[in-house]
């Protein structure tokens, strides 16, 4: 009797013992929150919740519930794309890949505790934190210009209502009206974009505003594919753009929102549309989080680690890794490695060797798109380049039509690899 | 219709002329029976089941006036896939090499020396023969063809997942393929074919060779161990 009663609750003992076993494990599953769902941290959250198969607790922290595209956002001005069509919903990530989207803002970060706190007062434990924010601007970088001036003169450098605006003020242009842009310094988000915009907007002024001029102050002596835009703009919008460089006071330039003037090296210009795309640094919550030197955050190349912590993750535009510019391509690329080696840290599942790439294609005109692209290999100092292309001047209209294809075909590949 | 004014003495010339430069007409008029079943050449030649060849030196690939072309060589023609030498010294080679997924038939013609003189052959039906180029002097020295032993290598398909992540953002592992083609589901062997192809620079895309350049063997077969996976 005795016996039996012992091996019956023997029994029960191991049999709730193993029932306990998944529940603790439940509990203790290896928790990753995300900040920011862009090109780099949604590509992150999907792939570390498609490949870890339900071991890993995803959250992906993002405050706005439509994500509209950087990428495009160009095309959009020049009438290529529809603004809907730029429009991407957190809905799979969700409902397929079991993320947990959190509709809010990430306020604070507690590096010891190991806590996110949301603006909602929620406050979310990790043990690996990734952060993909973005950018913000560095205040005072244009003199006479601050947030709080963006609707009066927008930067449209932020998808969606910013780009919409900008749309509105330029087709509300008088005939023969003037679109100033000031160029934002090195390092900033999407080298080539500044010059694809011009190109853009040319292009839907050719069409309803053949006299308006285009005015570009520029602190950069060069630009990403200037050769190429160059070209494009002598052959397609002859007479129409105007580019003041360092060397003619391009850097120093003053703006009046309330006066809508552009001064230039202390040329006062009225004009008629200014968008102002100032300085940049890294999304504000990389800061609050202490992981900055300057204005952006150091990663190591192998993971994208912060080199102030290594439990937290750093993507895109907010980090500082070297070679690579800041492209939505890049922060898609850097996702994929840094999900790996996530994966493998919480899980022990294998981690490869980093590898990144890079493509940047532009539209010129109607069927006239560019593309530069390089490849990229992690250095115990940075993200190193090894090997590069760029598109040549004097290519064929087929050429180039057939990369203006490519270019909507990876939009769609990159959107798919981000949203699922 | 420019064959029409081909007479038989520029034919004779032109054989004399590039008899011992590489090639022998004679003999590939006899290989050019591995073609005629689908191609005509010469005066009157018209489109049959394959375009037809006249003027195939220095002619844009897919540009035979009202002949309908796979996607898959629309597409190379697009990225400035043009007729030469070299180009066509592959494509007899292995079709495949080129366009993955031509409507060309054909296996193949393994013998550079068979090669050459079908080459021979078809260059005195395209204009000014003397002018075109015979073999650039590097061309004889670039393996197009996949050796069989690289083709064997079983990939592993989970290194190629990881690996996989350079390619879909711009290939959609959904199969979609406009703008930038499908590579899911494809046969081994043409998947290996196509990745070498740009790897050597026989393909002239400058992302792709970009991207394969930097891949081993074994990284591409693990990829096309992982992309045939892919319904
Ligand atoms: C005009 C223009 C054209 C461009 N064209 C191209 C192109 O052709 N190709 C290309 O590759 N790249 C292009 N880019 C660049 C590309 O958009 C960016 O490099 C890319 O989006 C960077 O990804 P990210 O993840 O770092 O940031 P983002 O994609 O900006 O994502 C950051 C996200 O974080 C969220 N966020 C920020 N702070 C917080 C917080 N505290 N809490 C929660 N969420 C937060 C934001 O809401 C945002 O959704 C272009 C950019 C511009 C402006
Ligand atoms: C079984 C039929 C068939 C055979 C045999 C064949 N071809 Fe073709 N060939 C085609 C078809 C079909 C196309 C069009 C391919 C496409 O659209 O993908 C083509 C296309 C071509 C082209 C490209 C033409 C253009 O306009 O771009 C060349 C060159 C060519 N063939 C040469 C040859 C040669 C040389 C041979 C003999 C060694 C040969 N072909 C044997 C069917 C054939
Ligand atoms: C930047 C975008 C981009 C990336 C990244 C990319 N590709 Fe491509 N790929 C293309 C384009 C564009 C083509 C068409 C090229 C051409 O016309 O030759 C192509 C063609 C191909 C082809 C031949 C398709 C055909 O129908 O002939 C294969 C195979 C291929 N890619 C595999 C890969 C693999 C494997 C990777 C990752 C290691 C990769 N690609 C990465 C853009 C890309």
């Amino acid at each position: 009797m005795t016996f039996n009663r012992r091996t019956f609750l023997g029994s029960a003992a191991l049999t709730a013992g193993l029932l306990a076993a998944p529940m603790v494990r439940a509990q203790g599953k290896p928790r990753v929150v995300v900040v920011g769902g862009g090109a780099g941290g949604a590509t992150a959250a999907r792939y570390i919740a498609k490949d870890s198969n339900g071991e890993i607790d995803v959250t992906l922290v993002e405050p706005t519930r439509t994500y509209y595209t950087c990428f495009f956002s160009n095309l959009y001005l020049g009438g290529f794309r529809t603004m809907q069509s730029l429009g991407h919903s957190y809905g799979t990530l969700a409902a397929e890949y079991g993320i947990n989207v959190v509709h809010d803002w990430a306020v604070g970060v507690d590096r010891d505790a190991k806590t996110v706190s949301l603006a909602g007062g929620a406050s979310l434990p990790y043990d690996r934190l990734i952060l993909s924010p973005g950018i913000d601007f560095v205040d005072g970088a244009v003199e006479g210009w601050d947030v709080s001036s963006q609707n009066a003169m927008p930067h449209a450098y932020k998808g969606g209502s910013q780009t919409e605006l900008l749309k509105a003020q330029i087709m509300a242009m008088p005939q023969g009206g003037t679109y100033a842009m000031v160029a934002p310094p090195n390092p900033f988000r999407c080298p080539p974009g500044p010059y694809e915009r011009i190109s853009m907007v040319a292009h839907m002024l050719k069409e309803t505003n053949p006299t308006a001029k285009i005015l570009i102050a520029d602190p950069k002596e060069n630009f990403s594919k200037q050769g190429l835009f160059e070209e494009g703009w002598n052959d397609n919008y002859a007479g129409m753009i105007e580019r003041v460089g360092p060397d003619f006071g391009g850097a120093d330039v003053a703006v009046d929102p309330a006066a809508m003037t552009l001064s230039i090296d202390g040329d006062v210009n009225n004009v008629d549309v200014c968008n102002v795309i100032p300085a940049m640094k890294a999304g504000r919550i990389a800061e609050i989080a202490g992981i900055t030197d300057g204005n952006w955050a150091p990663v190591n190349a192998a993971d994208m680690s912060s080199k102030m912590d290594d439990s937290i993750h750093v993507l895109g535009d907010a980090a500082a890794q070297g070679d690579m510019p800041k492209s939505g391509f890049a922060a898609n690329s850097q996702a994929k490695v840094c999900a790996n080696a996530v994966r493998g840290a919480l899980t022990g599942s294998t981690v490869f060797p980093a590898r990144f790439a890079n493509t940047c294609w532009s539209l010129i005109d109607t069927d006239d798109g560019v593309k530069v692209g390089a490849t990229y290999e992690a250095t115990d100092e940075k993200i190193a380049k090894v090997d590069g292309f760029i598109s040549q001047t004097g290519e064929s209209d087929d050429v180039r039509a057939a990369t203006y294809q490519e270019s909507i075909g990876w939009y769609d590949g990159i959107t798919a690899d981000m949203f699922g | 219709m420019r064959a029409g004014l081909l007479s038989a003495a520029m034919i004779t010339i032109a054989s004399t002329a590039y008899g011992d430069a590489g090639g022998d007409p004679k003999n590939g008029e006899r290989l050019f029976n591995q073609c005629s079943g689908c191609h005509q050449v010469g005066q009157g030649a018209v489109d049959r089941i394959g375009p037809h060849l006249n003027n195939i030196f220095d002619r844009a690939a897919g540009t035979a006036q009202g002949y309908r072309y796979s996607d898959s060589l629309e597409r190379a023609a697009a990225g400035g896939l043009t007729w030469n030498y070299e180009t066509l010294n592959s494509f007899v080679e292995n079709p495949r090499v080129l366009v993955s997924r031509t409507r060309m038939s054909f296996r193949g013609m393994n013998d550079q020396q068979d090669r050459d003189d079908l080459l021979a052959y078809l260059r005195q039906f395209s204009a000014s023969p003397e002018n075109i180029p015979e073999a650039a002097p590097t061309a004889a020295a670039v393996d197009h063809e996949v050796a069989p032993e690289v083709l064997a290598i079983v990939g592993d398909p989970a290194y190629g997942e990881y690996l996989s992540g350079e390619c879909t953002a711009c290939h959609q592992t959904s199969g979609a393929g406009d703008g930038i083609p499908a590579i899911t589901n494809w046969p081994n062997d043409d998947f290996v074919t196509a990745m070498h192809a740009y790897k050597v620079g026989v393909r002239a895309h400058p992302v792709m060779q970009m991207m394969a350049g930097r891949l081993s063997d074994e990284e591409i077969a693990a990829l096309a161990a992982y992309f045939e996976s892919i319904e």
